[in-house]
């Protein structure tokens, strides 16, 4: 404070040990920061997921309703989840796309499950700007890939989920799932 | 140029800013160099307390808002889904409403300071009724609060107070209908008294800022109840005063976390862990303890008309306190008389709580007639009366004298000891 100096009753105006003074101030200083932030950490923490919205984080999906050549669309922490039964021909095509030719190359192989190939689960959001792609239902326009199709900016995504055309950037991403059975996923 | 402050910091950003919105030199001003009496003792602390809680409990309240919902199908769940699910809700509610007792205490001890020291008496009479407003204010906050929880206390405390309003003739009933938005305590209730209960604390923050303005004028009372006559009487608020609130402070916050960590529902009542419910009355309805010395009036008066008018009145009576108090001397420390009837009278008010907390029966409605009609006597007729009939003892001649001994000089180790200045 640059204009404070008391005018009297200040103590003991000559001779003042300034380190020892700056010393405490700083101890004292240091003391209030900690105490403020540990009062302030709870109330922040409080607006993270709470326990029971983390409860809600795994489901199970049957497969054996889910026809080949049809995906459905499954709701996992509040965010849907496509997972599709793909032909022979798609996994195929998905399996021999040139990498180069990718925008993020990634192998099929590192998105599906061993053994499993026929199946695909992505994170159905858009790697944009967050929309829901098109593509899930039969009716659906699946882009000139066979995949997915973003109305919002039309991106498009192949038969693996990887972005074949902007302007997403990256693949549609993948939940942590795994097989439980032949016919029976378990996602989270 | 016309308007411009001229700002005394150096620091070239504050200096800019200073100089066209001097907020820097007003803080300066009236929380720096703030003279304050040099003779303060521990009660001083209870402004600053206060104010602290406020901020903390509008904290911790706009963060429980965030995961209550005032449905009166959902409010219950949504408070146990806090102290159950949510990352440190119990913390945050236990926080809230242990704040709520921890806010009354702090601004009971700071109201009766004002009144053993005669802080009411002129120059400060504006002040202290803007005080009085506050209290009003906190009462409507926290009984709207008490409300949220939705368990048995709180719809059956919402229905008893709000028929209160029911003891005004010809209008009373229509009243009720209005504030309940329905034919009882309902859904509308509770929804309303949540806006408000999110309101209110922001209006406390106005009230308390014009509170804060009145006393930067008059100036600090303090125990010797006498005007500062020279800078020699004072200290400047910072660091002095800084300090010594804070000191309180620490050991404030340390009684607040032992009764949120070691006895959280020590002034709760279980009652309220019973979800609320339209069609049965809890065998005992006691309000939350701030409010039991009013009940124990209410309940006093055989008159239901006369019962709500008597409880109204013990809080609207502080307003003409510094009418009622004829004697120009302020610090009970002067007025041996007036001495022994504040202890009387804090006395009488404890009493009212314990009544206010029993079945009106035998002895307990005896204790609440003649501590009501006492609570009533005090500031009616003795205080009018005593400051005329009463000698006080001589009063000293500055803050000075008395503490620093043969006094008149700055503290011990002032560099010059300078005459006496008139300010
Ligand atoms: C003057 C300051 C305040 C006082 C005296 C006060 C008082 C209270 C009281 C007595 C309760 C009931 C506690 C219980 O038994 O659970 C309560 C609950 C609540 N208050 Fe406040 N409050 C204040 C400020 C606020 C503010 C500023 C907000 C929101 C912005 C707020 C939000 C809530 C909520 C959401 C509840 C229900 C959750 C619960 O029951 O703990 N309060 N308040
Ligand atoms: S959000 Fe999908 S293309 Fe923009």
């Amino acid at each position: 404070m640059s204009v404070t100096a008391p005018t009297h009753g200040s103590g003991h105006p000559h001779g003042v040990d300034q380190g020892k003074r700056d010393f405490l101030k700083l101890v004292t200083g240091s003391a209030a920061v900690i105490g403020v932030g540990a009062i302030a950490w709870p109330l922040i923490d409080s607006m993270n997921p709470s326990a029971d919205v983390l409860a809600l984080s795994s489901v199970e999906v049957d497969l054996t309703p889910v026809p080949e050549g049809q995906g459905i669309t499954v709701a996992w922490r509040g965010k849907p989840i496509f997972v599709r039964h793909r032909t022979a021909k798609e996994t195929k095509e998905a399996e021999d796309v040139k990498l180069s030719e990718l925008i993020e190359p990634q192998p099929d192989s590192d998105r599906v499950k061993p053994g499993h190939s026929q199946w695909i689960v992505v994170i159905g959001i858009c790697t944009h700007l967050g929309c829901i792609p098109l593509g899930n239902k039969p009716t659906d326009p699946r882009g000139d890939w066979g995949g997915w199709f973003c109305p919002c900016h039309g991106s498009q995504y192949d038969t693996s989920g990887r972005v074949r055309h902007g302007p997403a950037p990256l693949n549609l991403y993948l939940p942590p799932y795994a097989f439980e059975s032949d016919s029976k996923i378990k996602i989270g | 140029m016309a308007g411009l402050h001229k700002s005394e910091f150096k620091n070239p950003v504050v200096n800019w800013i200073d100089t066209r919105m001097p907020v820097f030199t007003m803080m300066n001003k009236e929380y720096a160099v703030f003279p304050t009496p040099k003779n303060f003792n521990y009660f001083w602390n209870f402004g600053a307390l206060a104010t602290v809680t406020l901020m903390v409990m509008i904290a911790t309240g706009i963060f429980l808002a965030m995961n209550y919902t005032p449905d009166s199908t959902m409010a219950f769940d949504s408070v146990e889904r806090i102290m159950r699910d949510v990352n440190y809700g119990w913390l945050l509610r236990y926080a809230h409403a242990n704040g709520a007792s921890m806010f009354f205490i702090v601004v009971y001890i700071h109201i009766f300071r004002g009144l053993y020291y005669g802080s009411y008496k002129t120059p400060r009479e504006l002040l202290w009724m803007i005080g009085v407003v506050i209290l009003l204010l906190m009462m409507a906050t926290a009984f709207m609060g008490y409300v949220l929880p939705w368990g048995q206390m709180s719809f059956w405390g919402a229905t008893v107070i709000t028929n209160l309003f029911s003891a005004f003739p010809l209008v009373g009933n229509a009243i009720v209908t209005w504030l309940w938005g329905g034919f009882a305590v309902g859904d509308p209730t509770l929804h309303r008294f949540f806006s408000l209960h999110y309101l209110l604390p922001f209006v406390l923050v106005g009230v308390v800022f014009f509170h804060v303005i009145a006393l930067h004028i008059t100036g600090s009372n303090n125990p010797l109840g006498i005007d500062v006559k020279s800078p020699q009487d004072t200290l400047p608020f910072h660091p002095y005063y800084t300090i010594k609130d804070s000191v309180g402070l620490c050991v404030f916050f340390m009684v607040w976390a032992l009764f949120v960590f070691f006895a959280p529902n020590f002034f709760g009542d279980p009652d309220n862990y019973i979800p609320a419910n339209p069609l049965q009355t809890p065998s005992e309805i006691v309000p939350e303890w701030y409010f039991l010395p009013y009940y124990a009036i209410l309940r006093s008066v055989p008159n239901k008309l006369g019962g709500v008018c008597m409880m109204f009145g013990s809080i609207l009576v502080l307003f003409v306190l510094p009418w009622l108090d004829t004697s120009p001397v302020r610090s009970a420390k002067f007025r041996p008389i007036y001495r022994g009837l504040f202890w009387v009278h804090v006395l009488a008010c404890i009493a009212l709580g314990f009544v206010g907390a029993h079945r009106p029966e035998g002895l307990w409605v005896v204790l609440g007639r003649v501590a009501t009609t006492y609570y009533f006597l005090h500031f009616l007729v003795l205080l009018p009366i005593i400051g005329k009939l009463e000698r006080p003892l001589p009063l000293p001649e500055s803050i000075s004298r008395p503490v620093v001994p043969r006094g008149g000089g700055p503290l011990p180790g002032g560099a010059t000891a300078k005459p006496m200045e008139k300010p």
